[in-house]
């Protein structure tokens, strides 16, 4: 079932760290117009990653929207996020298409590589692994997705070159 | 004329470089002061030759597929500058013959008209191939709702979508139904893993869309638009949002549009947030209320009562892109096109295990085998075609002995699947069925929007039976047991997705038993995928002794000394893999 994709938010530091006053533009944009719940927290999670628990009690207080309410569709859709994700997010593409060209080899190989499971963030905040259903990229089976840029026609092996060049040009 | 030279910057000829090639020859174009123009275009649909670069020069057009930097720069010094064509390079021209001549020339574009040949950043191009010219023609020669109506009904479309309902039929339910307030929604949730012709047509046409949407807005009295469209999808979003800015500019969208007096009409996207679920129209409509996306109980229809409890219809974008051409041709034209009861063309996304895969848009009642074999070119290197599978989560898989059949909704009914949106996912002899049904009960599994108890637990009960298949621990009875549950999910779930759910496994059973039963009785995967169920063991006369396997073995079970066969303990072997991976020397049999 589609809750069981996504985990409780972790313990945060209280308040977070996230500077809540960039929400108080998109509050008012979107207040008092009917089906504002997805755009709201949509735009919270392209300011902060993902959605801060005390951005979901700002945008209840300050538009009336009920918190269940709101927790109840971000916890129903694929898209949102309850914990914070690395600068890089990994999506690796497992539609059909991808599937029988082998995607799993590239989860499995990336898995190995950053020691981290799907879903997880690497120690550093630098990679989130992510598997995806369909990225559309289907003539270009097995595909990947860091950041606006596509890689298709992946082996594990080059899956994992491309994720260490990025680290090292990370760390110069 | 100006020579013109035309890259294509579609999602996936980004993906595969073409942004590059566009920079590289801009730069060039710059730095030498070269006069050809240079535009943008996009998804052409031959995606297995990205990047794509048209020149079109006095002579004619010449298409240069799979391009490179390194070959821009060719085709630049050569074509443009000493106008002489890299022949080697051209995958498709008019003028003489090339390799993909029959792949375009099969083809019949009435939604895909313009995708690849116009900038679908620019409304003037559009108009320029007869864009928005029939809706001037409903404005110009007053043409009435129910004329535009009949219209599309004598052209026998069918939901483009999946469902397959007539289009002008719900356009008439819609229309019967008065209120103040009406909406037209256009579906561009395209969440089937292995279809993305949505995508190309917004990216590559998206005022064909618009304009559809404008058509079926006048025809049912509709106020307002939403577009829901797939985060996923950003470069479609961006190019949607130029195109209703470009739109209103024009006139086509606001008040009294052309002149129609008391016909006004918005249009607006909402960006969908994933979920599979939301293709449904009523889960779709809840989540465009910002809503969880659960589908509700129907009646009432949305003709009657579907967005903010107005009358609603819902159509898919290919459904709307087919419109301007069908008010433009007449509705006889369209029906000229297919078979008796599946007018018209029908997009086809070809993936997987296919030589071309790639948009192809042919006639309704064109055999799978001519799909796959003459416009796909055939198996990715020489293998056995195995089955294809059709209709995504909720279709099925038709099997190499009724390539024969025609596709129109009625024939890929009756083999178990069903036309969807036309994602085409091609197999062959080294898929597993088993493997491919578990895929699909894994993804259906987990987009089960929980409302359906049989949806929620019936997928996941379905899931396991086929995991334990897969891991060689399958029961005698497994597959009546599989079989029990899928008729009593899809006859107990509210919705499409659970309805249908069942259906990859179904038949799978139907027309792959024999693979099933390797599995439980034999303990053996016949396409070698199940890896639990493999056996792995070193070649004797191809092991060079070079110790790889044996130092990235997980459970340390491969033994011998540099320069020597090695051996495999089967006993301690957690069937991993690793070294077939690994060994250079193809000496790890799998069997």
């Amino acid at each position: 079932m589609r809750i069981a994709r996504i985990g409780a938010a972790k313990q945060e530091t209280p308040n977070g760290n996230e500077d809540l006053t960039n929400l108080d533009h998109l509050i008012e944009k979107y207040k008092g117009k009917k089906g504002n719940l997805i755009p709201l927290l949509q735009g919270t999670q392209e300011l902060f990653g993902y959605i801060p628990r005390a951005a979901f009690e700002k945008i209840a207080t300050e538009t009336g929207l009920n918190l269940s309410d709101m927790y109840g569709v971000a916890t129903f859709y694929a898209q949102f996020r309850l914990n914070p994700v690395g600068k890089y997010i990994i999506k690796v593409c497992h539609g059909t298409a991808c599937h029988v060209q082998n995607a799993n080899a590239i989860t499995e190989a990336i898995q190995e590589s950053l020691n981290i499971k799907d879903g997880e963030t690497t120690d550093d905040g630098l990679f989130t692994l992510e598997s995806v259903a369909c990225l559309g990229c289907c003539s270009l089976a097995p595909v990947m997705m860091i950041g606006d840029e596509t890689y298709g026609k992946l082996t594990g092996a080059e899956a994992v070159k491309i994720i260490k060049n990025i680290m090292i040009s990370e760390n110069n | 004329m100006e020579t013109k030279v035309i890259v294509g910057l579609g999602s996936c000829g980004i993906a595969a470089g073409a942004k590059k090639v566009y920079d590289k020859i801009a730069a060039l174009r710059e730095a030498e002061k070269l006069t050809f123009e240079l535009k943008k275009t996009s998804c052409v649909g031959m995606c297995y030759r990205e990047p794509l670069v048209e020149v079109i020069d006095e002579s004619g057009s010449y298409l240069y597929g799979d391009i490179t930097e390194d070959k821009a720069v060719e085709i630049i010094d050569k074509h443009i500058n000493q106008n002489n064509p890299v022949k080697d390079y051209v995958v498709y021209t008019y003028l003489y013959d090339t390799p993909e001549k029959l792949y375009v020339t099969s083809q019949n574009k009435i939604v895909l008209r313009n995708c690849g040949y116009i900038d679908p950043e620019s409304i003037e191009e559009y108009e320029a191939k007869s864009g928005y010219r029939a809706l001037k023609k409903i404005a110009g020669s007053g043409m009435s709702r129910l004329d535009v109506i009949q219209t599309v009904l004598e052209s026998g479309i069918r939901g483009r979508g999946g469902g397959g309902f007539p289009t002008g039929l719900k356009w008439k339910f819609a229309n019967n139904n008065k209120a103040s307030e009406k909406y037209i929604i256009c579906n561009a949730d395209e969440g089937d893993p292995g279809a993305f012709m949505d995508r190309s047509v917004l990216e590559g046409d998206p005022h064909s869309v618009l304009e559809g949407m404008i058509i079926g807005a006048y025809a049912i009295e509709a106020t307002a638009g939403v577009i829901y469209c797939r985060a996923e999808y950003p470069l479609a979003i961006k190019r949607l949002n130029i195109a209703i800015r470009q739109a209103r500019d024009k006139g086509y969208l606001g008040e009294n549009i052309l002149g129609i007096q008391g016909f006004s009409f918005d249009i607006y996207i909402k960006e969908g947030a994933g979920a599979f679920v939301c293709g449904e129209e009523t889960a779709l409509i809840a989540s465009v209320e910002g809503q969880r996306g659960m589908p509700r109980k129907r009646p009432p229809f949305p003709a009657a009562s579907g967005l903010w409890r107005k009358p609603t219809n819902i159509n898919n974008v290919e459904t709307f892109a087919n419109i301007p051409w069908i008010i433009q041709h007449g509705g006889k034209e369209y029906a000229k096109f297919g078979t008796e009861k599946s007018k018209g063309t029908k997009v086809f996304a070809l993936a997987g295990k296919v030589k071309h895969s790639g948009l192809v848009e042919v006639p309704m009642g064109m055999t799978i085998r001519d799909i796959i074999f003459k416009l796909g070119g055939g198996i990715k290197n020489d293998k056995r075609f195995k089955a294809v599978q059709m209709g995504g989560p909720s279709g099925g898989c038709i099997p190499e002995y009724l390539a024969d059949t025609p596709i129109d909704y009625d024939s890929v009914n009756a083999t178990g699947a069903i036309m969807g949106s036309g994602g085409m996912v091609v197999m062959d002899e080294t898929t597993c069925m088993i493997d491919v049904a578990k895929f699909f009960l894994d993804f259906t599994q987990k987009e089960s929007c929980g409302k359906c108890t049989f949806c929620r637990i019936g997928t996941k009960r379905m899931l396991e039976i086929l995991t334990r298949i897969t891991e060689g621990k399958g029961h005698e009875d497994d597959i009546g047991r599989l079989e029990d549950l899928s008729y009593q999910i899809k006859d107990s779930s509210l919705c499409g997705l659970g309805q249908t759910a069942p259906n990859p496994v179904l038949t799978t059973i139907r027309y792959f038993r024999d693979e099933y039963e390797a599995h439980i009785s034999h303990k053996k995967c016949p396409a070698k995928v199940c890896k639990p169920l493999l056996t792995y063991e070193v070649d004797a006369e191809k092991c060079t002794g070079c110790t790889v396997c044996a130092k990235n073995c997980p459970s340390n079970c491969i033994t011998g000394t540099r320069k020597e066969v090695h051996f495999i303990k089967q006993e301690a072997c957690i069937k991993c893999g690793m070294c077939f991976t690994k060994c250079k020397f193809d000496a790890i049999l799998v069997s």
